[in-house]
This record gives structure tokens, C-alpha cells and sequence, in this order.
């Protein structure tokens, strides 16, 4: 299984503004500049082919930080 | 276990009906909702859709008849020797009586006949083919006509219910008959309604009646909207879609033992392009293989593979390409099918105009 600092990275490479040092498990991504549905959309793509996993727009509507949507990706293995 | 495996049944048609007006999604109107967070380029590139057709007067049902007129004559079928009339849509001519009556009658088609409406969306073609498929056979019927798309919405105010600049409008025409010796049609059909409210119009059907209500707006997810528009959660249809439809294609391949990668076309429900784009990438198909007609036409709902298949496929796909075509949506639902063409006739794409509306059946 990928580490919260794995997914961290991952997560910053659905961003093409943002520059990825400043993304930690930490980030209100909902307050990220660039965030958008779409952006949303990558999330999910992203933890479709690492985890295999299907996020709902719920999961990413309650999850205030990177690490909260960790642990609902891990939730859900 | 929903697999389905018709044999002695062949793809003998397709053609496909659209209005004639082409609204830009480069240049949106007052009547289209386009989202104050992107420009116009930026929807376009983002979803894919350039433009679509519509009409505020062609429904489903016109689109279709014209359609089906065209592949009749293509065919040289008789039309006494029609023996069902399939009606696929989610926008009915009416709440009742069924459209595939109304559409017996317009087309001219024997009393003889078995009609009926199936009210299904994005996987409606392949539920429509494999249910005319089950109706042939040596002793059963020996040709069925499959209508099938959207069109018009039961419900808009000009002005107020404004267009969903991803849809498009097309009724699809697909004739399947009998054929002793074809290798037939395989497939793979799966439900999940516990998505029900994934895609939803809540008013209007007999659980929430059309009331006084219905037309108030309230919030969706920042958008105000009333009660008798459809609305969708993204995230979650797009989630269902990466991974319902690849796992189909790929079900469908074990259960029949074939190697999907050796179809030469792969026909699938035109969404969005990011949807798209991934399902393909998932199934690691290459691009030559995977037609899409969204840029032009949109997304059609049920109509959007037989679209597909008759905007960019005609000329090259009539006889001896295996096709694996697969529609999900709203339901949630969806299904694979795949089959050989075969001498199949593909209809020149059938543009409508708004004067061609039905008339006659009309009170």
C-alpha cells in the first residue's frame, strides 16, 4: 500500500499550477488557487489507478485536508 | 450472471437522425449554461463537446423516424416484414401513450407488430439490441427495428431552464434481424441502483409529482436549479465510469473467452473526453480504435454509439470489423456488447429540420 507522503506526490501531480513543495498532508486543498471540479476529477482518476479505488464526490466534498482523503482512499482498500 | 450469447443474429443496419442547427459551445447563447468558471474555449477543451445539434420542435421520436426511413430504404426492407419496434429514450412524445406506437403507425408498419418503449439512457443501444436480439430466432421474429436516443426535454422555459451545453440531440436507428450461420452478438449487462440519484430529474414522475413546487429552484451543489431538471453528481457518475466500463469490456472478454484487444473498434457511450480519454487509457487501447463523435455532436445519450458509429465509422466498418461497444450512465447502468459486421449497412447521417416536426400526432 502507498505511504501518505506517496500519495501526497501523487496528489501534486494532479496540480499544474501549484508548485509541489507546497503541498504537505497538511493542505486545505479546497483553498488551493487552481482547485477545481475538474481538478476533483484528476483526484479521482489518480486514486482510481494507484488504489483502485472509487471516490465518490462526498469523499472529496468532507475531506479538509490531503491527509483526510488518505485515510477515506485507505478506508475503502 | 449477465451474460448473453444470441447466436443467428447479425447488425443488418445503422443510421442516424439529427436537428440541422449547430449551436457553438464557442459561442453559447443566453438559452446555454455554461459555468462562469471557465471561458468558452476552456468548456471546450476541458469536455471535449465544440458543438451539438438542437431543436426546440424535433423529438426524439422525429429524429428517429427520420432515421429509421432512411435505413429502411437502404435496406430494401419491406416494411410489412418489420416484426417489433423497439422505442429506447428518455424522452418519450408522451408520458403516455408509448412512442413505438405512435411510431408503428408514422412508419407505416404492419398491425402485426410487437412495440413497446424501453425508458433507459447512456446504456440504452445495447439494452435495445440485446432485447431485439432475444426476440429472433428460428420459429421467433426474422426483423426488428431498434429506435433509440434523446432529443427535446420533456421540460424547459427558454430563458429560465437553460441548455446543458454537453448534450446534443440524435435518434438513432439500428436494424437487427435473423441470419443462420452469423457468429452473433455476445454480452455483458450489469445494474447498480443504489446510484439512483447519481443522475436524477426528482419531479414529474409519480414518486414527486409535478406540483406548484417543482419549478422553485433551489441549491445543487452552487448551482440553483429546480426540481424538474436533471442533475447530476460528476464526481461520482465520472468514478462509475472509469471503472464500470472497463471492467465490462473486460468481463465480457473473459466470459467469452476472446482477447478484447483484437476488436477493431471500440464504441463507447460519448460522456466527456476526460471520461473518455481514461476509459480507453485503462484498457490500453490505442487512439485508431477508439472513434468519438462528442467534439461535434456531444453527448447523446443512447444514440451516442450508434452516432458514433455512423459519423465516423461509415465506408470503413460495414463488413468483417469486430466491434465492442459499451454504454453506461444513468440507472446507474450499463453493458458490453460486441459483434462482426457483416455486409451492415450504414446509413448517410440524416439531418432534420424543425419544420419536419411531427404533426399528426399531435392533440
Amino acid at each position: 500500500m502507498k505511504s501518505l507522503s506517496e500519495f501526497v506526490e501523487l496528489f501534486a501531480e494532479q496540480l499544474e499550477e501549484t508548485d509541489a513543495s507546497e503541498i504537505t498532508a497538511a493542505t486545505v486543498f479546497h483553498d488551493l488557487e487552481e482547485w477545481s471540479s475538474l481538478i476533483g476529477l484528476s483526484i479521482v482518476a489518480m486514486v482510481d489507478e494507484e488504489f483502485d479505488v472509487a471516490l465518490k464526490g462526498d469523499d472529496l466534498k468532507n475531506s479538509v485536508t490531503i491527509e483526510d482523503l488518505y485515510n477515506k482512499v485507505v478506508a475503502k482498500l | 450472471m449477465a451474460f448473453l450469447d444470441f447466436k443467428d443474429v447479425r447488425i443488418a443496419g445503422i443510421s442516424a437522425g439529427v436537428p440541422n442547427t449547430i449551436s457553438s459551445n464557442l459561442h453559447p447563447t443566453a438559452d446555454d449554461k455554461i459555468s462562469s468558471d471557465y471561458s468558452p474555449e476552456e468548456y471546450v477543451k476541458t469536455t471535449g463537446v465544440k458543438e451539438r445539434r438542437t431543436s426546440d420542435s424535433l423529438t426524439t421520436a422525429d429524429l428517429g423516424y427520420y432515421a429509421a426511413e432512411q435505413l429502411i430504404a437502404d435496406l430494401g426492407w419491406d416494411k410489412n416484414e418489420i416484426d417489433a419496434l423497439i422505442f429506447v429514450s428518455q424522452s418519450h412524445d408522451y408520458i403516455l401513450p408509448a412512442t413505438a406506437c405512435i411510431l408503428q403507425d408514422r412508419l407505416g408498419l404492419s398491425k402485426e407488430c410487437y412495440a413497446f418503449d424501453g425508458s433507459i439512457g447512456c446504456s440504452g443501444w445495447v439494452y435495445g439490441v440485446s432485447t431485439a436480439a432475444s426476440l429472433l430466432g428460428e420459429g421467433k421474429m426474422k426483423k426488428v427495428l431498434l429506435i433509440c436516443g434523446d432529443a427535446k426535454k420533456r421540460f424547459r422555459i427558454s430563458g429560465s431552464l437553460l441548455r446543458d451545453p454537453l448534450f446534443g440531440s440524435a435518434g438513432t436507428a439500428t436494424a437487427i434481424e435473423y441470419a443462420e450461420g452469423e457468429a452473433g452478438i455476445q454480452c455483458h449487462f450489469g445494474t447498480d441502483g443504489s446510484g439512483f440519484d447519481a443522475i436524477i430529474t426528482p419531479d414529474g414522475g409519480s414518486r414527486s409529482p409535478f406540483n406548484p413546487h417543482s419549478l422553485d429552484f433551489e441549491d445543487v451543489d452552487g448551482k440553483q436549479m429546480c426540481r424538474m431538471e436533471t442533475r447530476m453528481k460528476g464526481v461520482d457518475v465520472f468514478s462509475f465510469g472509469i471503472t464500470t466500463a472497463p471492467k465490462s469490456v473486460r468481463k465480457c472478454a473473459e466470459h467469452f473467452g476472446f482477447d478484447y484487444l483484437d476488436a477493431d473498434y471500440f464504441i463507447f457511450h460519448q460522456a466527456n473526453m476526460k471520461m473518455n480519454n481514461m476509459i480507453a487509457k485503462k484498457l490500453k487501447l490505442p487512439e485508431e480504435k477508439v472513434p468519438s463523435c462528442m467534439y461535434c455532436f456531444g453527448n447523446t445519450s443512447s444514440a451516442s454509439i450508434p452516432l458514433t458509429i455512423v459519423s465516423e465509422l461509415r465506408g470503413k466498418c460495414e463488413n468483417g470489423k469486430q466491434f465492442i461497444c459499451c454504454g453506461f450512465g444513468v440507472g446507474l447502468s450499463w453493458g458490453t456488447i460486441r459483434f462482426t459486421s457483416n455486409n451492415m449497412i450504414v446509413s448517410n447521417l440524416v439531418e432534420v429540420d424543425d419544420s419536419q416536426a411531427d404533426k399528426k400526432y399531435v392533440i
